[in-house]
């Protein structure tokens, strides 16, 4: 393998923005029918070295060969002209359009007249489906299908355009899990017909399971490269951060108290009159961290809605501390003691063009001291966020920086610091390491424990099984907007655990609200 | 000291550079336009600073100009600055001058200054509510607010109209009564000190407007919200922020910026309305002034400034170079042009200043 030519080779890559050397000096091999993964924390400069293969930047030193020839790769046009395609992690598709509509854009068959052959384009797209099993319909409307499919249909764009080398983005970020396994199948077929990929991702699991190569990237320099197979998750986590790296999370036992949150018949409809939450039952108790495991779509995100005030419900009640909450303001709610940290950070989370300073007073400005006589006082507000920032660990340049500039995990971090100084009773955290590194997952994670060690109630809604396992002290798994059994994380493994999100009942205890 | 090199620092700000180049450029358009022509555009510009310059009179007809520039300007912008489009300051306006002729006309015998006022306020609020309906139209049931203003300033045009010819008119003509002396916004002592130009009580007023701007949204709790529900409604409902009563307080606020200016126009400087054939413009004209001012209140005052001198000036340029005035629309609408199209200035002034650091990084 060693003698063969590599089909890509970047060569002593650097590439300096004012202030920061984003990459120094990278070099990385990647061989035919390879999945070679590129390992990094968030920041770490795999985004930038990705954009300068695909041509969106060029490098200040090194060059890039392509099966041994030097290339000036200028733009993403040379780019997918030298056989590389990228799959983004944010698709870039038209939700309107068809499959094939959206496979063709930009480089559309003609027939005879200037009309679009969308008969010959369709049979194409068919046939590289069947090819790769992606069992797609061409003729799909991209905002009917799902989106594991959506990505598919990235893939096939890449694929319709001759991509030889592949680069997927975080592709498993936006997937369920069921989703992930079917995403490895199709890498496994695609190197197999002799396509070569590049997976960036931050994910250890994922890596272990279908790459050959691995390249740890670190504050912009290849730490180290290595074969999969020869290697371990705790190793790769300890090069990628740099330090020992726990995965077990470190806790003590549950200590339980009364509870503080009943949730009972709760019911929620769609607008079309879909219960999407159909008398949800359970509860949380203080010192308690409960987690909701559940595939996407079964009810989760309504239940967060419901219990932050988002959503009115439709009947049942939510009770905290044994005053009624449910369908009150989100104002009202906040007030009595309940923070949020919520699934979608931009949309939710943050104001992403106010600063870390207005952001971290985003639920309490109207409050004294943070507002005195109607005007907002600035001096208490930066207070508190340069405290929150230093004892939190947000990174970021100044508390006047715009929190759309701060990374991913920045900005969880900023989220979790204005939710827990709080300091509620009850604590909602929907995905909260969603998207984030080892470093800042584990930092999120010993958080949520910490606060249930204080006696707070904690809710962990998450998607991923590892993470309800390891840091819930009890599991309620929904199922088409029902508690559809509960077990203990010691009693319990992800296979059973992914039985019951499927809707099947054996195995786990029924719950208490069904009997 | 820190002030000081708050300011510097925004004089050469990106924004303030590409805006200026944006003006620079739109002026040299018009000068090509009028060497196609055949004029003189040296002789063209000079008489239009001499217009407005070169006399008291000038100064004080530019900003009888610049006032309502102002404040339909800052309608637009603070709608903006709440996530709303605000087409409708140009009814907000005709709606104004309607508040303002009913109280003027209507209620004769209230003591001088105390009269003009409370016209002043009903204008303002008949604005405020104007645009409010917008407001509330959207908050309640999701209806988007650009077919909403739009529909309203028709409503506004005729409603004004026909509320003029019923209750106010001046018989056998195409305008109301004169309002009384006791409701007049003019400045008589500055007024005569100036040639009688035609100042008024709208000029300071507007641009305190563009103070209370500033400090409303930038330093008080509302404007927190306001800015909150602007830049991320969902993040804002998140947080407990009524996002409703938001849009509808931020368009009663835009409205009443333009009832203002529309109150002035009919205290102040006509001193009586007029059945209008086709809406006057006001509430059209700000949008122009809000781009140009970036939506920010100090910009819109300079953008204000500009228009207002453009067009007053414009009428020195057909007089003094023989230049038609409607050049004067052709540079306006170049200078809006060049601030939309900002990658064009950019690429102009690129070797100029393409020094500076601008890279962002992550």
């Amino acid at each position: 393998m060693a003698a063969e030519t590599p089909v890509v080779e970047l060569k002593q890559i650097t590439k300096r923005f004012p202030g920061i050397v984003a990459n120094d000096s990278i070099s990385i091999k990647l061989h035919k029918g390879e999945i070679h993964a590129l390992l990094g924390e968030n920041g770490a400069g795999k985004s930038t070295l990705m954009n300068i293969l695909f041509g969106l930047y060029q490098p200040d030193e090194g060059h890039i060969e392509i099966n041994g020839a030097p290339v000036a790769i200028d733009s993403p046009n040379k780019a997918n002209e030298l056989g590389i395609g990228m799959v983004h992690q944010h698709f870039k598709l038209v939700q309107p359009f068809t499959v094939t509509e959206n496979i063709i854009l930009g480089m559309e068959p003609s027939k005879a007249g200037g009309q679009i052959d969308y008969k010959t384009a369709s049979e194409k797209v068919k046939k590289l489906s069947d090819q790769y099993g992606f069992h797609i319909n061409p003729n799909a409307r991209i905002e009917d299908i799902s989106v594991g499919m959506q990505q598919r249909v990235e893939i096939l764009k890449t694929l319709y355009r001759g991509a030889n080398i592949l680069i997927f983005d975080e592709p498993t970020a936006v997937l369920t899990p069921q989703e992930i396994l079917e995403l490895i199948e199709i890498m496994r077929r695609l190197v197999a017909e002799g396509k070569s990929i590049i997976l960036i991702t931050h994910k250890l699991k994922e890596i272990m399971s279908v790459s050959d190569t691995v390249t740890i990237i670190r504050r912009g320099k290849v730490i180290d490269t290595v074969k999969t197979a020869e290697t371990s998750p705790f190793e790769l986590a300890e090069k990628m951060v740099g330090r020992n790296v726990s995965f077990k999370v470190d806790k003590k036992p549950a200590a339980p108290g009364e509870k503080v949150v009943e949730i009972s018949g709760v019911t929620v409809k769609n607008k079309d009159g879909i219960a999407m939450l159909d008398g949800m039952t359970f509860d949380v108790r203080r010192g308690e961290i409960v987690g909701v495991a559940g595939v996407d779509g079964n009810g989760q995100t309504e239940l967060i809605e419901a219990l932050s005030g988002l959503r009115k419900i439709d009947s049942g009640s939510i009770k905290l501390g044994g005053r009624e909450i449910g369908g009150q303001t989100p104002r009202k709610i906040f007030e009595a003691g309940v923070g949020h940290i919520p699934e979608d950070r931009h949309k939710h989370g943050l104001v992403l063009d106010f600063s870390v300073s207005e952001n971290m007073v985003l639920e309490s400005y109207y409050k004294e001291p943070y507002t005195k006589r109607g005007f907002l006082n600035f001096r208490a507000i930066n207070e508190l966020a340069s405290r929150l920032v230093s004892s939190f660990d947000v990174r970021t340049p100044s508390i006047q920086t715009k929190a759309r500039s701060l990374s991913g995990g920045n900005q969880q971090k900023a989220i979790i610091a204005r939710e827990i100084n709080k300091n509620p009773d009850f604590l909602i955290a929907a995905q909260p390491t969603r998207g984030l590194d080892v470093g800042a997952i584990e930092f999120v994670q010993s958080q949520l424990i910490q606060q249930r060690d204080q006696g707070k109630a904690v809710l962990l809604v998450s998607f991923e099984l590892d993470e309800i396992l390891n840091v819930s002290d009890r599991i309620v798994v929904v199922y088409e907007g029902k508690v559809i059994g509960e077990v203990r994380p010691e009693e319990t493994n992800d296979q059973e655990l992914g039985l019951m999100m499927a809707g099947s009942k054996q195995g786990g205890h029924m719950h208490e609200s069904s009997k | 000291m820190n002030q000081a090199n708050k300011i510097l620092k925004w004089f050469v700000s990106d924004s303030f550079i590409v805006s200026l180049a944006a003006i620079v450029l739109g002026l040299l358009l018009g000068a090509v336009v009028m060497l196609v022509g055949g004029y003189n555009p040296i002789e063209a510009y000079a008489a239009l600073v001499t217009r407005v310059f070169g006399s008291a009179y000038g100064i004080g007809e530019m900003l009888r100009e610049t006032a309502p520039l102002l404040l339909t300007g800052l309608a637009v912008a603070f709608a903006f600055r709440a996530g709303m489009f605000n087409i409708g300051a140009e009814g907000q306006v005709l709606m104004g001058m309607t508040g303002a002729s009913i109280i003027a006309i209507t209620l004769p015998g209230i003591p001088t200054g105390l009269h003009m006022i409370l016209a002043v306020i009903f204008g303002a609020l008949f604005g405020g509510v104007w645009a409010g309906i917008a407001g509330f139209l959207k908050a309640k049931r999701g209806v988007n607010e650009v077919i909403t203003t739009i529909m309203l300033n028709w409503i506004a045009l005729f409603l004004s109209n026909y509320i003029v010819r019923t209750f106010l008119l001046l018989k056998g003509d195409q305008r109301s009564e004169n309002i009384p002396a006791s409701a007049s916004a003019s400045i008589d002592w500055l007024s005569s000190a100036m040639n009688n130009a035609r100042v008024h009580w709208g000029i300071p007023v507007a641009f305190l407007a563009a103070v209370f701007f500033y400090y409303f949204l930038w330093k008080t709790k509302q404007g927190f919200e306001l800015r909150a529900v602007g830049s991320n409604a969902d993040a804002a409902h998140y947080a407990g922020i009524n996002v409703g009563r938001n849009i509808v307080k931020a368009m009663f606020i835009s409205g009443v910026f333009a009832g203002l200016a529309g109150a002035f126009e009919v205290l102040g400087v006509f001193h009586y309305q007029a059945i209008y054939s086709a809406s006057p413009g006001y509430g059209f004209n700000g949008i122009a002034v809000a781009l140009l001012g970036m939506n920010h209140p100090f910009g819109v005052m300079a953008g204000a400034a500009l228009f207002g001198t453009l067009s007053y000036g414009s009428g020195g340029m057909s007089f003094e170079a023989g230049v038609p005035p409607e050049i004067i629309q052709i540079v306006i609408g170049s200078i809006i042009f060049f601030i939309a199209a900002q990658g064009i200035v950019r690429f102009v002034i690129k070797p100029f200043y393409g020094k500076r650091k601008k890279e962002k990084v992550l």
